[in-house]
């Protein structure tokens, strides 16, 4: 690892954090994607309108980088229906445990949530599990 | 006004994510494949978004409200429970089974990779059945 192997992750970071700060300090709101997505998702709930702004955001950041740094963008690396079923499970288990990797994961920790703690480890660990499960307990075996 | 701020944090996460190497799924996967040719660099991506946040979150909660808003709407919920831990689990098995997580996954969509539409489609799918599972309104 290089110094500019974790430079740029690291301004990415820093980048992320201002972007959940701003987000308290003006609109109020936790950061939150998998939150935000889901709002702007049927059911409709009341506050679709700031979720589909930064939805929006999120698109046109997207958009931006496709223009000036199009190497930040990697291809999927499993089959399709492993990337079907992984969707449903990260929509699936982020609904039902409340968050995801930003919610929990930054937002969550920021706040010193103790219960975003716990859900940052178990989906940390699961991930580690899962690759391990995938990449070499499988890979082995085929 | 909340919604042009809304848009333009929208905007700096998405380029924070992408400078991250987060819409990166080999990345990702390499940040969780501990048991082999770990990729530590991803630790500097979580290490700038918890510790920005961690130091500013207080200072700006010290406000009495946000300033485009009436108050800070903050989750309510405080209990460790099974629904947390089991919602989290399949969270991370979904996350480490494809290397994307929800928001990497949204931005990566400009780049116009069908494999990518997929993974949103079947996202959008179980945040939906999710929350009729949970049973909860918003």
């Amino acid at each position: 690892m290089n110094a500019t192997e974790a430079f740029v992750p690291l301004v990415g970071g820093l980048l992320i954090g201002a972007a959940a700060s701003g987000l308290l300090l003006f609109n109020g709101r936790i950061a939150g994607i998998s939150g935000i997505v889901a709002g702007i998702l049927p059911p409709r709930g009341a506050e679709a309108r700031w979720r589909l702004a930064f939805f929006l955001g999120l698109l046109v950041g997207g958009t931006l980088l496709r223009f000036t740094d199009p190497a930040v963008f990697g291809e999927p690396t499993r089959s399709l229906p492993a990337l079907a079923v992984a969707g449903v499970l990260v929509g699936m288990g982020a609904r039902i445990g409340n968050g995801c990797t930003s919610g929990h994961g930054v937002c969550g920790l920021a706040r010193r949530s103790p219960r975003s703690l716990a859900a940052t480890a178990t989906f940390m660990a699961t991930g580690a599990i899962t690759v391990y499960l995938v990449d070499h307990l499988l890979a082995r075996a085929f | 006004m909340p919604l042009i701020s809304a848009f333009v944090f929208g905007v700096v996460f998405a380029l924070g994510l992408g400078l991250g190497g987060m819409t990166q799924p080999a990345r990702v996967i390499g940040f969780l494949d501990v048991a082999g040719r770990w990729d530590p660099t991803l630790l500097f991506v979580l290490g700038g978004a918890v510790t920005t946040s961690f130091v500013l979150f207080p200072v700006i909660l010290r406000r009495g409200a946000p300033v485009l808003g009436p108050r800070f709407v903050m989750p309510t919920r405080t209990r460790i429970d099974g629904r947390l831990l089991g919602g989290a689990a399949l969270f991370g098995a979904g996350w480490g089974l494809a290397g994307y997580c929800p928001g990497p996954a949204v931005v990566s969509l400009v780049a116009g990779t069908p494999a990518t539409l997929v993974f949103v489609v079947a996202m959008g799918l179980g945040l939906v059945l999710g929350q009729q599972l949970s049973g909860e309104g918003r």
